[in-house]
């Protein structure tokens, strides 16, 4: 059991998730190409994330 | 925001399920280059087809190069929503078809998911429903951090109660997709105001632009729309046109072809820029960008559609969108449980998270 954690920890893999979201957001907005491969790559990752995490859960 | 989720998924594919389910003319194949068809013929072509109607909007297909549209009315000052659209080809002029797209699937979805067929009241009731799913992701991050207080990232308690674990999946679902659905939810709500921007516009900038024209009388003989297209093409470089509204049309005055022009960027072939040319000589009389509240409403609308990134974005967005149908499913469960119980959840995840108490974790 881990003990309490901080906002800062509990928030810090959020953020990082939402960030990439919001630049895959804009990606395509901005360009063609490889624009729109940055954006199909940084949005495609949460649900890749979920896909991982519901695959190798585990009683903890 | 069940109903939503649901219906726009199909609507994410609308051109391809058009495609699949609904006959359509091809038009000519030409090699690229091939310059288009004189649009006063394309015209008269298409109103040969629609007797008594009067034409309200040319409009070129941004998905297919080839075709474009005519949109015509009984008369000019009629509701533009229940319009004729007729197809025709951009490079011979001839007709194509005039399909009736509101017997069809995605027409019934995309009406399900804009108003439910109760116009601006369904809009603007469905713009509420929006503000109140973007308060509710807030609340989500919010509760996100009591119930995370002793887990790790994405922790999964398997061999909890099915409340506990769905919270979890409920939990982590919500959190990796919180800004993709905060931006298409709230981008949503601005596309419910539309209509009144459109107004705004009207009032506002277009009314502005016209002023000079207002006391003139209707032009008794319309010049060449052809030239017309010509003209405001010339006088606004790099960009081409998307569509033109025609004498006393919704979009422009009734003295004016309204030649609304677009970039090329994705960003950029979003947003509309106006070249009004006057009716009777044919000479450009006013181009303006658009204010920043239209520019806005223009730029939510990809992000709402996911419609900027070619088919694999299509095929992201499509996913994202049935995570968030499971997070909405998820949501109501724990929400009903929570009721039924009458125990807090908040206490129910202190439990858990708290070490195993085989009483409390039945």
């Amino acid at each position: 059991m881990i003990q309490h954690r901080p906002l800062a920890q509990i928030f810090a893999i959020p953020l990082v998730i939402a960030i990439a979201s919001t630049v895959g957001l804009i990606s395509a907005l901005v360009g063609d190409g490889w624009w729109d491969a940055v954006s199909w790559a940084a949005l495609g990752l949460p649900v890749l994330l979920y896909l991982v995490f519901v695959w190798r859960r585990q009683p903890n | 925001m069940l109903l939503l989720c649901i219906t726009g998924l199909p609507l994410i594919f609308h051109e391809q399920i058009d495609d699949l389910l609904h006959e359509q003319v091809k038009a000519a194949e030409v090699p690229a280059g091939t310059p288009q068809a004189n649009l006063d013929r394309l015209l008269a072509n298409a109103l040969a087809q629609a007797p008594g109607k009067v034409p309200h909007f040319l409009i070129w297909d941004r998905d297919d190069p080839n075709a474009m549209f005519v949109s015509v009315g009984p008369t000019i000052d009629a509701d533009p929503t229940k319009n004729l659209l007729i197809r025709m080809d951009s490079h011979t002029g001839a007709y194509l078809d005039a399909p009736d797209v509101t017997a069809r699937f995605t027409y019934i979805m995309l009406k399900l998911h804009t108003d439910m067929f109760a116009g601006l009241p369904g809009k603007l009731f469905l713009g509420l429903m929006g503000i109140l799913f973007c308060v509710a992701i807030i609340s989500g991050i919010v509760v996100y951090a009591p119930s995370m207080r002793k887990l790790r990232f994405g922790a999964y308690r398997g061999h909890r109660t099915r409340v506990v674990r769905w919270l979890d999946v409920h939990n982590l679902a919500g959190i990796l997709l919180v800004a993709w659905t905060l931006v298409v939810g709230f981008t949503g709500v601005i596309n419910t105001w539309a209509d009144l921007v459109v107004k705004l516009w009207q009032y506002g900038q277009l009314t502005e632009m016209t002023a000079q024209y207002r006391d003139r009388p209707v032009p008794s003989k319309l010049t060449s729309i052809n030239a017309a297209v010509e003209v405001a093409s010339r006088a606004v470089p790099g960009m081409t046109a998307s569509f033109v509204a025609f004498p006393g049309s919704f979009f422009s005055s009734k003295s004016h072809y309204a030649v609304f022009l677009h970039g090329e960027t994705p960003l950029t072939s979003r947003l509309l820029k106006p070249a009004l040319i006057d009716a009777e000589t044919g000479k450009l009389t006013d181009t303006r960008d658009m204010p920043w509240y239209v520019s806005t409403l223009f730029i939510s609308q990809p992000l709402h559609f996911g419609d900027y990134g070619g088919m694999p974005l299509k095929i992201v967005w499509a996913l994202l969108d049935i995570l968030t149908i499971f997070i909405l499913v998820t949501g109501i469960y724990l929400w009903w449980r929570r009721r039924k119980a009458g125990v807090s959840q908040e206490r129910a995840i202190a439990n858990a998270a708290s070490i195993d108490n085989p009483v409390l974790s039945s």
